[in-house]
């Protein structure tokens, strides 16, 4: 044998084992279930279980009425539930051809931008509670119980609202309201300084976060992710910029996007985030046109005419498109929801390899994933 | 003391016993008030006046409940665990200087005994995570391991630089060298170790890691490891473990208070007694509560770096640098 002949060392083979994280655990904040195969503390494959909670939320679309999914749209989301009833209604709206007066548009984008707030707040605080700071969530459930009681006065639930009908919403905004919008907005500014200076510049936060988790934008471009995911790898996809539904046109806010792609990049670009919306709530109410929140003349009985359409709206954890298949009859052939969670979770598995097992959560945190939303 | 010596030793061990009993049931009431009032929220109001009857209601709760066993583990160790936990906490405080005289047992070595039975706390909460098959709890239990041994060493050659300036191992010597106003208590001799507050600071982290406390509490973590090393003990199994924390940081807080703070001297060299010691060693376990509330928790391998990158140098240099003064000044 010649001495210049590398003998390579036998592969060790490496004792792996099997954890199971859910469907049980506090860190999947639902019924998602992980199993990770780990090598000591170091993930090796992550692969994503989910149908726990799968409700045949587009099965039901095809054995009601258009009007009567209406409620299902609320609750396939249940944080930021505003959006996927803009979603339906204005896919309908697209199919019967219905006009939406302005009123009732800028109430659309008042509405599903505070919803927006509430659904990041939830995230903000969850996602701390994930990396072990309690105190957060209570400062976020505080601010986000505000939104609750403006929403739950005008649309009369707090989560799954059922708020927006074909031709407008159901019922007008009062002073009330307007007031109580205003003055939470007035009093979010000092807030989102005030969790800058509490969380955001905290040391062991920024050690948890940056360069953990790095996510790059062809990753996400394989996976179908978006959202707050997408923009904190350095691509500003927002569909309310890329292709203005509503009244967004007319309104002037900002696409915050991070290049990084790392867990930090993902919690900025939500913290801007809520910043914008507090600007587009702020500016919308300005703007706030009088006259009519419904059109009148939408048929009692609707029956689009037969087609197929689709309608994308930016919901809260990134692009939501639903698409409806009409044959003119008083039920939908077919409603299919294409949910933002699900293609951002499917990212976990290649994300995720490699990864120490606090990392990983963190980066499954900053996925902001809401599981009925997964599993629909 | 008047009382014949086995007729004290009996009290003192009794009273020890309710101070650690008493001090680990009331500070979870502490630890729940203060976390609301961190949170802005009443915390525990139904149960008694301020809800200072929860605690009790807690216990009568944890020991009405069947502790299980899980199948497979080791029964034995299983149920050895929890009874370990509790007794380090309970013999270190017997060298413990209260106050002046208040003292179960003045022996020289107390400093010393203390640390190894500090040590003990490990295993148990090794034990308890090894013995219970649970994949959570064998994580919980193989970074406990590593991260105690890591933070031993920082706090070994922190206390080490202490004994060199204190020269005695009797706890109760060093206070009586900390009498005066309060620049004469070990956290501001400047004179023998100008980084005194640097080496508390090395202190108190160590402690902290030591006991395992927020941001620290890599052995629970709950939101990775679901309960950790405690992940399969129901009712007063888990409620020992529960109780032991707290009777570890008050043992912790006693002996920073004694060892850095001064003891139960007063700052202004009038009155001392017993009352200074509760009060400084209650604004560390306070410190300890407000720290848990206020970080999120560290990653477990930059806990492990801060020990070996920056404690154990840092607390090193303090060593070399008392000897040093010590030997030239």
């Amino acid at each position: 044998m010649s001495t210049s002949q590398v003998i390579p060392a036998p592969e060790q083979p490496h004792e792996t084992f099997v954890l199971n994280v859910g469907p049980q655990h506090p860190a999947t904040h639902g019924v998602l279930r992980l199993k990770l195969t780990m090598d000591g503390e170091y993930i090796t494959r992550a692969e994503p279980v989910c149908g726990y909670i799968h409700r045949m939320h587009e099965k039901m679309g095809e054995n009601r009425t258009w009007a009567q999914y209406l409620p299902n749209t609320g609750r396939i989301d249940y944080l930021a539930a505003m959006a996927y009833g803009h979603a339906y209604v204005a896919a309908v709206e697209r199919a019967a051809k219905i006009e939406v007066p302005p009123r009732a548009e800028y109430i659309r984008v008042i509405t599903t931008e505070l919803n927006r707030i509430s659904s990041h707040l939830v995230w903000f605080g969850a996602f701390l509670l994930d990396l072990g700071g309690f105190t957060p969530l209570l400062y976020a459930f505080d601010d986000r119980e505000k939104i609750l009681d403006l929403l739950e006065a005008l649309t009369g639930s707090r989560l799954t609202y059922c708020y927006y009908r074909f031709g407008g919403v159901c019922n007008d905004v009062d002073d009330d309201f307007i007031r109580g919008v205003r003055e939470f907005v007035a009093g979010m500014w000092p807030r989102m300084k005030f969790y800058r200076e509490l969380v955001t510049d905290n040391i062991i936060l920024r050690k948890r976060l940056i360069g953990i988790g790095v996510i790059s934008d062809e990753m996400c471009r394989k996976y179908g992710a978006t959202g707050p995911v997408i923009r904190g790898s350095g691509v500003g996809y927002d569909v309310r910029k890329m292709e203005p539904y509503s009244v967004y046109r007319d309104l002037d806010f900002d696409v915050p996007v991070f290049s990084e792609g790392d867990c930090m990049a993902r919690y900025l670009v939500r913290m801007e985030e809520m910043v914008q919306s507090l600007r587009i709530v702020e500016q919308a109410l300005d703007k706030l046109p009088a006259g009519p929140v419904m059109t009148s003349g939408v048929p009692r009985v609707l029956k689009p005419p037969a087609g197929d359409y689709c309608f994308a709206v930016e919901a809260a954890r990134g692009r939501l498109l639903v698409r409806i298949v009409s044959d003119n009859k008083e039920i939908p052939y077919r409603v299919r929801w294409r949910t933002p969670s699900f293609c951002n979770l499917s990212l976990f598995e290649e994300a995720s390899a490699g990864m120490m097992l606090p990392d990983a959560l963190a980066l499954l945190g900053s996925l902001d994933l809401v599981i009925p939303d997964i599993d629909r | 003391m008047s009382l014949p010596e086995p007729f004290r030793l009996l009290s003192f061990l009794v009273g020890v016993m309710a101070f650690v009993g008493f001090n680990a049931a009331y500070l979870v009431w502490v630890e729940r008030k203060s976390a609301a009032r961190f949170q802005r929220r009443p915390g525990p109001t139904e149960v008694g006046y301020a809800g200072l009857l929860q605690p009790i209601a807690d216990g009568i709760k944890l020991l009405s409940k069947q502790l299980i066993v899980p199948p497979g583990a080791d029964r034995i160790l299983f149920m050895v665990a929890p009874l370990m936990v509790m007794i380090p906490a309970m013999i270190s405080l017997v060298v413990l200087p209260f106050g002046g005289s208040l003292m179960a047992r003045d022996i020289n070595v107390g400093l010393l005994m203390m640390f190894a039975f500090g040590s003990i706390n490990v295993m148990s909460i090794m034990l308890s995570g090894w013995s219970s098959r649970n994949k959570y709890a064998i994580i919980s239990a193989a970074r406990i391991v590593s991260q105690d041994v890591a933070y031993e060493i920082p706090m070994l050659l922190v206390v080490i630089t202490l004994l060199m300036i204190t020269g005695t191992m009797n706890l109760n010597e060093i206070v009586q060298q900390q009498e005066g106003w309060f620049w004469h208590w070990n956290l501001f001799r400047l004179n023998v170790n100008p980084l005194m507050p640097l080496t508390f600071l090395i202190f108190f982290t160590c402690m902290l890691a030591e006991i395992n406390r927020a941001p620290f509490d890599m052995a629970e973590a709950e939101s990775e490891l679901v309960a950790g090393a405690f992940t399969e003990y129901a009712g007063m199994g888990f409620g020992v473990f529960f109780v032991a924390e707290y009777a570890n940081i008050v043992v912790g807080c006693s002996f920073a208070t004694v060892l850095f703070l001064g003891g139960w001297q007063s700052p202004f060299g009038l009155w001392s007694g017993v009352w200074w010691f509760l009060l400084k060693m209650y604004a560390l376990v306070f410190t300890v509560i407000w720290v848990r509330w206020t970080f999120p928790r560290t990653q477990f391998y930059n806990l492990l770096n801060l020990s070996w990158q920056l404690l154990i140098p840092a607390s090193l240099f303090t060593l070399i640098l008392v000897a040093a003064m010590m030997k030239f000044l």
